[in-house]
């Protein structure tokens, strides 16, 4: 593995993980938004960079599929959205940023530790970018626990799909299967978002998740 | 002797096709006839892999673990579907789903059958993975399917919920190509579990420990092993009642079955860390949690939904203990809760349309005033509650006695969160039964031949398990190790 390649992969897989912190202390929707857009145009530049590197054709077909449908459509759709439905445009957070931060920050250590541990088991490359896989999927996480807001759960969600795309992409040699498997989800995924914030606005007036506490199903 | 080659592909295109026309019929009463047949084909083409041999292909599998699964899952599917016929008359005429409603309702049936199909034949891990999540996806639509606010929490509950699932389990399929790449070379041998199982022995420990860890959260998650437990009592009382019976008899195992799968690679592999102790712990969790739920239960479906995450707990417990004899109480004891939850669902289905509700409170005297329901409800909490003669008996008996040899002290907490269960059922199950029936009320037109074809089944199974059956049994108990 030449130095460059390896260069490269860690600056864009990093971009990612920073691109992840970004995410956290976004308070109003649309940044929100953008950030993510940003976020999977980087995810798709680190796949390609995947392909050119491990010279495996397909993957440029995933990173296509990362650039379009969430660096463009799905920005774009949950755009419309927003308009359409005359959403609250800021994002509570139930945890202070600061807080949430040091969580991220906790989580980035936590995915470093329990990665680089493999010595044998994988090259360098390979490691370090599950590492930093893990590290996207478990700030997106953390961003569904930290946000009440409907669609920045949504958000969290498919910023955790990254991660997991930027794995698979590294995993050399990873069959084909999985990569449609996981593009695939992304649209009937999507489909379903799409029914869930249309009816949670018919039936609460507003894509709050807050509003769901009163009705404590959980407690019956 | 011709492979099941054939039959599996028919297992899987029936459901498939009929879910296509489906969801071109526009005729509801037509489409629920159709449903029942295609389910009836399904099960018998199932029933055909009990003769004929294995095969392992690239894509798909059928051995001695999963085929009793595949016609577990199509026999079940065929009596919710014959139920689902009886029950979605009344929810036509109360008004609460209509026409439109149904043609996705039933098209979404055969195409779970379909996805629970594929996820239990997979032979590739990418493939269960995806299968699984199609089913995951298929239910959720299905749960928010009354659109009333409540479906709509507990259908957004269970999408955040299992997705995250879904999401961890794929890092970890992730993570297992990972740590047999350097064995298996790259491309799609690496996701082939026949393959994987061969090489196990040579796979790196560390990263198999570690992909384990996330593929008991994700698949987990959707075993509904607390504490990850929450989306289910939701999905199972806000969606239709056939989606209940399906999800809790059905989905729950073919999640099990996956977590199993991977449990045999680990212990193929012998050096990673060992399943068991992990398994026992949540399983012994969601037990005593789930006991002590049941008590200030006050929804009937919630009441049973906590139930299953009870046996699921039971079930997960017997395969961390391990050993033959446990394992064989939690291949039987998953057959056993399947067909019992399912028919209690039927039953509570039929109930809580004749009282117009699913509140423990409103629906009281049922021996009096609906005596099929009442007597049917009682078998069913009796054989659930685990009282002989029925099979679920025979189950928790077994797992009891294997864990007092390997383990007094976990015995006994296994008995004190059984019995704490027991004690709730009881209590609510009497005063529904028992209570002061009200005001007379029309007879229900409940198709009982479901609910009594499975409660029939586990009595047989108590009294006098087929043979054949308990060797089949005994074989792959020993396989799990």
């Amino acid at each position: 593995m030449s130095g460059l390649a390896f260069d490269v992969s860690h600056l864009l897989a990093g971009g990612l993980v920073l691109i992840s912190f970004m995410l956290l202390y976004q308070t109003r929707l649309y940044a929100l938004l953008n950030v993510y857009a940003a976020q999977a145009v980087a995810l798709s530049l680190a796949v390609a960079w995947q392909a050119y590197v491990q010279d495996k054709p397909h993957l440029y077909a995933t990173a296509a599929i990362a650039f379009l449908f969430k660096a463009a459509l799905i920005p774009y759709a949950l755009h419309r959205a927003i308009d359409r439905l005359g959403m609250r445009r800021d994002v509570e957070n139930v945890v202070g940023i600061g807080a949430t931060m040091l969580a991220g920050l906790a989580c980035v250590a936590l995915a470093i530790v329990v990665m680089l541990r493999f010595e044998n088991a994988a090259d360098a490359l390979a490691r370090e970018d599950l590492a930093f896989a893990l590290s996207v999927i478990l700030l997106g996480l953390l961003m569904m626990v930290v946000r009440r807001n409907a669609v920045s759960m949504v958000i969290g969600f498919m910023s955790l799909e990254n991660g997991l795309i930027l794995a698979a992409a590294g995993a050399k040699g990873m069959p084909l299967v999985v990569e449609f498997a996981v593009a695939f989800s992304v649209v009937v995924a999507l489909v379903v978002i799409w029914v869930f914030l249309f009816r949670l606005r018919d039936r609460f007036g507003a894509v709050d998740v807050g509003v769901l506490d009163e009705f404590q199903g959980s407690r019956r | 002797m011709t492979s099941a080659l054939p039959a599996v592909e028919a297992v899987l295109a029936i459901p498939f096709g009929a879910a296509a026309a489906l969801a071109l019929l526009a005729d509801y009463r037509l489409s629920s006839r159709l449903n029942v047949a295609a389910a009836f084909a399904t099960l018998v083409v199932a029933v055909t892999l009990f003769v004929l041999p294995g095969f392992a292909t690239p894509y798909l599998l059928i051995d001695d673990l999963n085929v009793v699964f595949v016609v577990l899952n199509a026999f079940v599917a065929f009596t919710t579907s014959v139920f689902s016929a009886s029950y979605i008359g009344h929810e036509v005429a109360s008004g609460r789903l209509t026409p439109r409603n149904l043609r996705f309702y039933h098209a979404m049936c055969q195409f779970l059958a379909f996805a629970m199909n594929l996820a239990l034949t997979a032979n590739n891990i990418g493939l269960m993975w995806a299968a699984l999540e199609i089913a995951t996806l298929t239910t959720v639509a299905m749960v928010g399917l009354y659109q009333t606010r409540a479906a709509i929490e507990a259908a957004w509950k269970y999408f955040i919920l299992g997705s995250v699932g879904i999401a961890l389990a794929l890092f970890g399929t992730i993570l297992v190509f990972m740590a047999a790449r350097p064995v298996m070379g790259e491309g799609a041998d690496g996701m082939v579990w026949t393959l994987l199982m061969a090489h196990a022995r040579a796979f790196d420990p560390t990263l198999l420990d570690l992909a384990f860890v996330f593929l008991m959260l994700g698949y987990g998650t959707k075993v509904g092993l607390v504490p990850l437990h929450a989306w289910l009592p939701d999905a199972h009382a806000e969606g239709p009642t056939p989606i209940s019976a399906v999800l809790s008899g059905l989905l729950l195992n073919v999640a099990l079955y996956i977590v199993l799968r991977f449990k045999l690679l680990i212990d193929a592999n012998g050096r990673a860390i060992a399943p068991g102790p992990l398994l026992a712990t949540l399983g012994l969790l969601s037990l005593l949690f789930a006991a002590f739920m049941l008590y200030r239960r006050r929804d009937v479906k919630r009441l049973f939904a906590f139930s299953s995450i009870e046996h699921m707990g039971i079930i997960v417990f017997a395969f961390g203990i391990g050993g033959p004899l446990a394992n064989f109480a939690g291949l039987f004891h998953m057959a056993m809760h399947s067909l019992t939850k399912s028919a209690i669902f039927f039953t509570v289905g039929h109930i809580a349309q004749v009282k117009g509700s699913q509140r423990i409170a409103d629906i009281r005297g049922l021996t009096v005033s609906q005596p099929w329901l009442g007597w049917a409800l009682l078998a069913g909490v009796f054989a659930i509650a685990g009282l002989p003669p029925m099979g679920v008996f025979t189950s928790e008996f077994l797992v009891v006695s294997s864990t007092f040899a390997r383990s007094p002290a976990l015995a006994l907490i296994l008995v004190f969160g059984i019995l704490v269960a027991f004690g709730a059922l009881l209590m609510h199950v009497q005063a529904m039964a028992f209570g002061d029936p009200g005001a007379p009320e029309p007879r229900s037109r409940a198709s009982t031949a479901p609910i009594l074809a499975h409660l029939s089944l586990v009595l047989l199974a108590g009294i006098y398990p087929p043979p054949p059956l308990v060797a089949w049994f005994e074989h792959v108990a020993a396989m799990l190790r």
